[in-house]
């Protein structure tokens, strides 16, 4: 089992993610410059947080170009578990992999800090193990963080159960409180909060557990056992 | 600014000649105080420099500390003062990417940043708002891109700094102790220039900050790109795995002059280069503009004939510009050419040794008088003085501010922003503990005590994590050292925290002087910042969620000494009185006692006594546990004090426990043992923060009352004016 870590040029939470899928989860996980090619076989992917090409232009647009996109798009109607955090979860949605966009915070400012998600598909490769309705303690950090779509797009999230992750609370301003969606396949997830971040109990402040469970999901997709 | 005529003359007389204008120019770079010292390096040589963890390499730009199993640490602290003064935005973002790059040029990642910041009265200035604002903004913004964390720091507000702002930066790094950069060159290796390219921004930026800021000399202020940095930093640790940088050095004040001269000079051989050879962002630069400018994101990287194919691909793969711009040589000049054609060539040695000066010091004529005031009678409603203190933006929460700084990033943050000081989870199991502290309001009241008490400060917050101060660096800022009272301030605090950190032996790995901080309002106050390293081997204390009936304990005493307090100075508006004096061996025993109860697992949370006294840390603990307590001010050990002293005096040495009722006894034998001032103070239940004079209740807030301002106060200034 090999999960690929792609790295663009202003990728700053691919070694944490890293971290997190090797160490703490003992999978085995390779970082991938964008213009390096996949290794063979590989099993998952995951787009890291960041600011890639320093979210010139506009956050992920940039990125979204580079020549390992082509090569997600393929293993994403492969049907191959993709997860993009922050970053690459604007990625994801400039690259089209998504529906919707990603907007400035109401507040206008960065933010970060410690919130809760509320799990509401369980069905995807990275939330098989997390109860419905199940609340993640799990720390946001973003600019750019506001998930919007036209209600068109908003409604055919909901009858094809693309809605992954809901805030608990009032954060900045996203469309039906959207903190994650995925695909109709269910096997592209992409969500603003940061899991690596919160799966060790020595740095979530709350309790990783329900975090942990994303990571798990995924081991359990792979059919890791532990 | 150019040199002055003794300088020019010491300068011919030196090198035998008239300088060309460009020699000029490089010299004039690096003898300015901002890059020479020449007025303080006289003096630093006071500091303790000396440690078991001190690791000291050639023309380190940072310093290292061991903290065992192979591992190292870096710091280093700046500031860029000027620069922000005049554009805030830029000014503070270059300070950032200017001091991770002196952690990057000893081969160590770096892992965090904290800052300083300091602006005039933002409650009535709205020009002191827009400086804060953008100033955190720029932080915000570089930090954040770059995915280095801001993980602390501290926030003073004074009307000395009007019109003006003091933005110190430091940063953290951490690495294998086998990957530091060695710092040795060879005949004939390459010098390379790698990131940004040079532009006419910063020109001269040294020279500005060696003087009183009088206009606003946007030239001088370098243009922050954090993304190139980004790209600089993984490209340069990259190339540091591959052994390809045999020598390093980052580009900050006087640029090319200052680097190339200081890193021939540390490393004993001598440099040649063409300015022909140089990226730059504007063709028609002049050679001179070339070698002073400031632009930011640059390294100098020295690398032999075999390692500098690898290292080009490297920066290709990064698409960081770079330009090999000359050779080594072994007659330790400085050589510069433009292509064919010498334009400099000066013994390096001269040019990084500027001729030092003895500044003449006087004690202040105001320091005679500062002590007699009239004390202020004790308000008759302390519960409305407690909750303004609260709302005073030097007391009140900083979250608006590092809510918007990425804290998380790189996930080694334990302790986060908002305690004591923030700790970082290090790779070989141990953590570290850092933060930083000043005080203007006391050390313009004591330079010397104040300054210590700042050492000492920044201490016991590093002890309130359970980690033992193993490192210290300073950032000493003044006016015009060309006033012998001014530079008897400077004298005095330096001599003061010399004094402490031997006593503690605590080594100073780093630090930085920064004078001319003044404008025409005049010098700002008496500003050393100090910022402490501290090692936990096992596990931090995380404080825990307060219970009911927990028992509060103060050790230390409360003494008569509220000159430069905040309640002194919002509430009565009264500058003067007797400032805090910090008793060496006290300061030494608490840490220890300290220590032992939290190793021993005694301890729920501890918690430091600093700005707005007992009244606040009592306050800070009811908020941020959202818990009500009881606290018996007449028995707090010390000085006999009215009520309000009591409540508001910032006596150093004091720290608040709070502990489970289970643990009373052996805590009381244990303090009792070590002959420690304290006492069982409050209990901790219901939802009101009450101070009780034996059977008289003298202050009464409900907590939700005071959570509301004190969270609140500075975002609603900030935001709504």
């Amino acid at each position: 089992m090999k999960v690929a870590v792609v790295v663009f040029p202003g990728s700053n939470c691919d070694r944490d993610m890293h971290h997190v899928l090797s160490d703490v989860f003992k999978l085995k996980t390779e970082l991938v410059w964008h213009t390096d090619e996949f290794p063979k076989n590989i099993d998952a992917i995951v787009l890291p947080g960041g600011f890639s090409y320093g979210d010139r232009l506009r956050a992920g647009v940039i990125a979204a170009h580079s020549p390992v996109i082509s090569e997600v798009k393929k293993m994403a109607e492969k049907g191959i578990p993709i997860l993009g955090v922050c970053n690459g979860f604007q990625i994801l949605v400039e690259a089209g992999l998504l529906p919707g966009a990603l907007l400035k915070n109401t507040s206008l400012t960065f933010m970060c800090k410690w919130t809760e998600i509320i799990v509401k598909n369980n069905k995807t490769p990275f939330t098989n193990k997390l109860k419905l309705n199940q609340r993640i303690p799990i720390a946001i950090a973003n600019g750019e963080g506001r998930y919007y779509a036209d209600k068109e797009t908003l409604r055919s999230l909901k009858k094809n159960n693309q809605i992954v992750f809901t805030y608990g609370e009032e954060v900045n301003g996203a469309s039906l409180d959207i903190a994650g969606i995925c695909n109709k396949q269910g096997n592209v997830v992409g969500m603003m909060p940061h899991p690596e971040r919160s799966a060790e109990s020595i740095i979530n402040p709350k309790n990783s557990k329900p975090a942990s469970l994303i990571f798990e999901s995924l081991l359990n997709t792979l059919g890791v056992v532990q | 600014m150019s040199l002055t005529p003794q300088e020019h003359a010491f300068l011919e007389k030196k090198i035998g000649r008239k300088p060309s204008p460009v020699e000029l120019q490089i010299v004039a770079a690096e003898w300015s105080e901002h890059c020479s010292y020449k007025s303080s390096k006289k003096h630093l040589k006071l500091l303790p420099r000396e440690g078991s963890r001190v690791i000291s390499g050639l023309g380190y730009d940072s310093g290292v500390l061991d903290v065992g199993d192979d591992y190292v640490v870096t710091v280093h602290i700046e500031s860029h003062n000027h620069p922000s003064a005049v554009e805030p935005y830029g000014g503070a973002a270059t300070g950032v990417g200017g001091v991770i790059r002196d952690i990057l040029s000893v081969g160590t990642r770096p892992i965090a940043i904290l800052d300083g910041l300091r602006f005039g009265d933002i409650e009535k200035d709205s020009h002191a708002r827009w400086l804060f604002k953008n100033a955190v903004r720029g932080i915000a913004d570089y930090g954040n891109c770059l995915g280095i964390p801001t993980i602390g720091g501290e926030i003073e507000f004074d009307k000395c700094f009007t019109n003006y702002a003091l933005v110190d930066v430091a940063a953290i790094g951490f690495g294998k102790k086998e990957k530091l950069i060695k710092n040795r060159a060879d005949k004939d290796d390459f010098v390379v220039l790698i990131g940004g390219s040079t532009g006419r921004d910063g020109i001269g930026g040294s020279q500005f900050a060696s003087d009183k800021l009088e206009s606003e000399n946007r030239s001088a202020v370098q243009i922050p790109d954090p993304f190139i940095e980004k790209l600089v930093i993984e490209a340069i640790l990259e190339a540091r795995d591959q052994h390809c940088i045999k020598a390093m050095k980052d580009l900050g004040g006087g640029g090319l002059s200052c680097a190339i001269s200081e890193i021939a000079d540390a490393l004993s051989v001598g440099i040649e280069m063409d300015v022909a050879r140089i990226h730059k962002r504007e063709a028609s630069m002049s050679p001179t503009e070339l070698m002073i400018s400031e632009s930011q994101e640059r390294m100098l990287v020295i690398t032999d004939r075999q390692k500098l194919p690898i290292l080009k691909k490297i920066c290709e793969k990064f698409r960081v510009p770079y330009s090999v711009i000359g050779k080594v040589k072994e007659d330790r000049m400085m050589q510069v050419r433009v292509e064919t054609n010498t334009i400099a060539n000066l013994p390096s040695s001269v040019i990084v040794n500027a001729p030092l000066l003895d500044r003449p010091a006087s004690k202040p004529k105001y320091l005679k008088k500062i002590e007699e005031i009239k004390k202020p009678n004790t308000p008759n409603d302390l519960t409305g003085t407690l909750l303004q203190m609260l709302t005073n933006p030097n007391i009140a929460s900083k979250i608006w501010v590092y809510g918007q700084y990425d804290h998380e990033v790189g996930i080694r943050t334990v302790v986060k922003p908002g305690y004591d000081a923030s700790v970082l989870r290090l790779d070989n199991g141990k953590f570290l503990s850092v933060k930083i502290d000043g005080n203007s309001k006391q050390c313009y009241i004591n330079p010397r005590q104040g300054a210590i008490g700042c050492f000492e400060e920044a201490c016991r917050n590093v002890v309130c994590t359970g980690a033992t101060p193993i490192g210290m660096v300073d950032h000493l800022q003044f006016g015009n050292p060309e006033d012998p009272e001014i530079f008897w301030t400077f004298k005095e605090s330096l001599e003061g925290i010399s004094e402490f950190a031997k006593y503690l032996e605590i080594p100073c790995v780093g630090g930085k002087v920064s004078f001319y901080n003044e404008t025409d309002n005049g010098p700002i106050k008496p500003t050393p910042l100090i910022g402490v390293l501290g090692l936990i081997d096992k596990k931090p204390l995380l404080t825990q969620k307060i219970a009911n009936n927990n028992i509060l304990v103060i050790v230390g005493e409360t003494k008569d000494e509220l000159g430069g307090s905040e309640y002194y100075e919002y509430i009565h508006d009264i500058i003067g009185g007797t400032s805090p004096i910090v008793d060496m061996k006290s300061a030494k025993l608490n840490q220890q006692i300290i220590l032992e109860l939290i190793n021993q697992g005694l301890v729920n949370s501890a918690h430091d006594c600093s700005k707005g006294g007992l009244a606040v840390a009592v306050s800070e603990l009811c908020i941020t546990n959202d818990m009500g307590c009881v606290v018996s001010i007449d028995k707090i050990p010390g000085q006999k004090l009215k009520p309000d002293e009591i409540l508001f005096s910032e006596s150093h040495s004091r720290y608040l426990l709070v502990i489970d009722p289970k643990n009373s006894d052996k805590i009381k034998s244990l303090l009792k043992q070590k002959n420690v001032s304290y006492a069982f103070i409050g209990k901790f239940s219901g939802s009101n923060i009450i101070f009780r004079n034996k059977t008289k209740t003298i202050a009464n807030l409900r907590v939700d009352k005071a959570r509301d301002k004190w969270l609140n106060s500075l975002e609603s200034l900030v935001t709504h004016g």
